[in-house]
């Protein structure tokens, strides 16, 4: 009577149809390849687990590129050294999958470096096979950051010498001096002994993605006769006398026992909430009137400049959110490129009827100038029968224009008596509205809520804004 | 409905939340790092993901990873970070992976200055990664399109399969205008193809590998077609003052803004010109200017490079009608006055 002894397991396709190759029962493995063990090892867990279903495997570039044509899973194949950062973006949109990393030592070691360390440092719940086979096996034996010294390989072809290139890479050792990590181990696919190792690691390394318990990274050494040049058998020999000196077996790390098992919740979409969470404007009915100014001050195109702190930018956002309450079109935009220098602050503001065009304002109808340089700077720009404004307290001159209405506000001063040096800015905002009836004050203290972030200062700026109004009605008598 | 005055980077995250995009993963760079504060702040309000990734070019692979999944995920960067993001770029091509990039571009080359250019016009439209690929690109110019067109590009990606790049520059990032938000959407479009963890996941596979020349070139192909139908359905642009004008301005982001104003200008003062805006980039309204050029005597392309876009213009119209170039690099923004003193210049031949 026949009796079964081998079986693929379940987690393999039975027939390797991704493989292009006409055969479609082997593997593209050379004979003697460690990745055949390991597949074999990953594939059983997965069975004996019965995780299938939820498993998504992470192709490397390398040997192993063309994992996908054997697992019978999810399969996302990535670019060079980054599968632990699309395997990062996998897992979060999936928490439950169980996601595999599979990586060789070009992939993992070098092009890849930042990636691995980082997503193990976030202690990724993710479960990362590296096979350490000291070479490049894909493109044909060249050096490995994990290449001994001495080695020859065909970009190493005199040995690898430190001098040069430096020293193999320890990566358990490396990623075991992290925080996050739950388990960190290297064992080696040579006798049954050390491969019954191999296939504890596995599951252990599994087990603890089941249980959320965070990173585990297992490296693998793994022999490479092809590019070895020696036969399989020679190769084990050698991995055993050469690579397990530089690379010692063991557990680096374990924190399994310490980190409580977890459930992996399903990540569910939802939008509960939503406008809320986002601050979304709820409707509300504008009571907000506007007289019609001059036609010389409808439309305006302000700039606004003056030292940093002394809220310039505030009073531009606060004219803008206020005419937007008032129902014009409206734009703000800050200093921002060649205009940002010298410690200055300015922005620029568009209050109009009409859809706003050039949200840069280089010919203002506008000048608020709240310091001496300001006003230097920007006195010329302004349009013939424009307007500047500008604190007398801070800017020591007049305008020298002739051809512009100019009106000084002693805004720090008034800003001062009120106790709220600060506040110089709302100052020249009333002066500005009471001035052009361009807003009404109800449209500034509508304004005020979503601009001014501690509420006790909102009677203090409105205060402001009142006094500036009195001063412009006061210079008219 | 009500208005909110709101930043354009911050605009792009409410609408991509909006448009039910969960996943952000980014680095961040001025000009565009309010996309990724935005995104850090408001998505873990919504049950979403935010990942500071340790470079650009994992954040394209978070990205990828994600994308590659049952859901909606984005990431945001500006000129120089873009130029890192290129071999993900090319990869999400590959694999036909639909998610948006939102690039707010400065001024270049190398690390330049913080100032906005257009100078990723290139690398975005022409492909900077390797190989045959395309990828949708829309073009805002204002906060509201900031919303608006991040939802499209969602969209768009969705019903094609390919990554989206709203491209604007970092005026149009910086910017505060009034937004209008449009309703949530309540679910998202269904991903037959994408790995959803579970059963037939088996049946799924996501890569851009294929040894095989022929079928990497089937590949291509399919790939070329896919590109034909969007360039069949996707074209979008605005004509502004057009039906009778003797020169065309073109433009797009903040120049179209500012030119907005120069035809404002020279409209009040008899002269006939307008101005076309592509709101798609790619695929390019070429058609659209062929079109214009009946009736157009000559074309005037502003913009802030060295003279990218134009080129699409010259080789739509293949030498029908002269296409002049104003361009300013560097971070220098032209006035409405400068483009008006050039325009008059032409117009006097």
């Amino acid at each position: 009577m026949a009796e079964k002894v081998l079986a693929k397991a379940e987690s393999f396709f039975d027939i390797y149809d991704r493989n292009p190759s006409p055969s479609k029962d082997v593997t593209h493995y050379c004979p003697g390849c460690g990745h055949g063990v390991l597949h074999k090892l990953i594939a059983e867990a997965i069975d004996d687990f019965g995780i299938r279903e939820r498993t998504v495997l992470f192709s490397p570039v390398g040997c192993s590129v063309f994992a996908y044509y054997y697992f019978r899973t999810g399969n996302i194949q990535c670019a060079h050294g980054r599968a632990p950062a699309a395997a990062t973006g996998f897992k979060r949109t999936h928490p439950e999958s169980i996601v595999i990393s599979y990586q060789g030592d070009g992939d993992l070691a070098a092009i890849g470096t930042a990636e691995i360390i980082q997503a193990a440092n976030r202690g990724e719940n993710f479960t990362v096979f590296f096979v350490n086979n000291a070479i490049y096996g894909m493109t044909g034996g060249q050096l490995a950051p994990t290449t001994l010294v001495g080695q020859k390989t065909t970009t190493s072809p005199y040995g690898r010498n430190p001098a040069n290139e430096g020293y193999p890479i320890k990566v358990a050792e490396m990623i075991s001096t992290l925080d996050a990590p739950v388990y960190v181990e290297r064992v080696a696919i040579t006798d049954a002994k050390n491969t019954a190792r191999v296939r504890r690691a596995v599951r252990k390394g599994l087990q603890n993605q089941i249980d959320n318990k965070g990173f585990s990274l297992i490296e693998v050494l793994s022999v490479c006769p092809s590019n070895w040049k020696m036969d399989p058998i020679q190769s084990k020999q050698w991995l055993s006398d050469n690579m397990i000196q530089q690379f010692p077996l063991g557990i680096f790390r374990d924190r399994t026992g310490e980190v409580p098992a977890a459930e992996n919740k399903r990540h569910i979409f939802h939008v509960d909430g939503l406008r809320e969470a986002l601050e979304l404007p709820v409707e509300t009915e504008s009571t907000i009137k506007v007289a019609a100014p001059a036609p010389e001050f409808q439309d305006p195109r302000i700039k606004l400049a003056g030292f940093g702190g002394q809220g310039v930018l505030m009073l531009g956002l606060m004219l803008a959110e206020a005419g937007m309450h008032a129902g014009y079109h409206v734009s703000w935009i800050p200093s921002y490129g060649p205009e940002m220098r010298g410690g200055t602050a300015n922005c620029h503001v568009n209050l109009s009827h009409r859809r706003i065009g050039s949200p840069t304002v280089s010919r203002p109808t506008l000048l608020v100038a709240m310091n001496l340089p300001s006003l230097e700077r920007f006195e010329n720009e302004v349009v013939p029968g424009g307007l500047i404004i500008y604190d007398t307290a801070m800017v020591t001159r007049a305008p020298k224009r002739t051809d512009v209405k100019a009106l000084g506000i002693p805004a720090s001063t008034i800003a001062d008596e009120l106790g709220n040096t600060r506040g110089a800015n709302m100052v020249i905002l009333g002066a500005y509205i009471g001035y052009t009836s361009i807003l009404p004050k109800e449209a500034i203290f509508a304004a005020m809520p979503s601009l001014i972030k501690r509420k006790n200062l909102i009677p203090l700026n409105e205060q402001a804004v009142e006094k500036g109004m009195e001063f412009v009605r006061n210079l008219r008598g | 409905m009500a208005k909110q005055l709101i930043k354009g980077n911050e605009a792009v995250v409410k609408g991509a939340i909006l448009a039910g995009c969960r996943f952000y993963f980014g680095y961040p760079i001025t000009p565009a790092s309010e996309v990724a504060e935005a995104a850090a702040y408001y998505l873990p309000k919504v049950g979403g993901t935010f990942i500071q990734a340790e470079s650009e070019v994992a954040a394209i692979n978070m990205v990828y990873g994600a994308a590659s999944a049952d859901v909606r995920a984005m990431t945001a960067s500006s000129s120089p970070g873009i130029s890192l993001k290129m071999e993900g770029l090319s990869y999400c091509a590959g694999a036909e992976l639909p998610f948006v990039l939102v690039d707010i571009m400065r001024a270049g080359p190398g690390l330049g200055n913080i100032a906005p250019e257009q100078g990723d016009y290139n690398q975005i439209i022409k492909g900077g990664g390797h190989g045959n690929y395309k990828v949708v690109c829309l073009a805002p110019n204002s906060a509201q399109e900031m919303c608006d067109l991040t939802i499209l590009a969602f969209d768009l990606a969705d019903k094609y399969r390919i990554p989206a790049v709203l491209l604007a520059d970092g005026f149009i990032g910086q910017m505060e205008e009034p937004v209008e938000f449009p309703p949530a959407r309540t679910s998202l479009p269904d991903k037959p193809w994408a790995i959803h963890s579970d059963a037939d996941d088996e049946k799924r596979l996501i890569t851009s590998i294929n040894l095989e020349p022929e079928l990497l070139e089937k590949h291509n192909l399919h790939l070329q077609e896919k590109y034909a139908e969007i360039t069949r359905n996707e074209i979008r642009f605005e004509d502004y003052q057009t039906a009778d004008a003797e020169l065309v301005i073109i433009a797009y982001g903040v120049v179209s803004r500012i030119v907005q104003t120069t035809i404002d200008d020279m409209r009040a003062a008899g002269r006939k010109v307008g101005m076309m805006r592509p709101i798609s980039l790619w695929p390019f309204p070429s058609a659209h200017i062929v079109e214009l050029g009946d009736q157009v005597k000559q074309f005037l392309v502003v913009e802030l490079s060295d003279g990218q876009m134009v080129d699409d213009v010259r080789l739509a119209l293949n030498g029908k009608r002269p296409v002049h170039l104003h361009n300013r690099m560097g971070g220098m923004v032209p006035s409405p006055e400068e483009v008006q003193e050039r325009a008059l210049k032409i117009l006097e031949g």
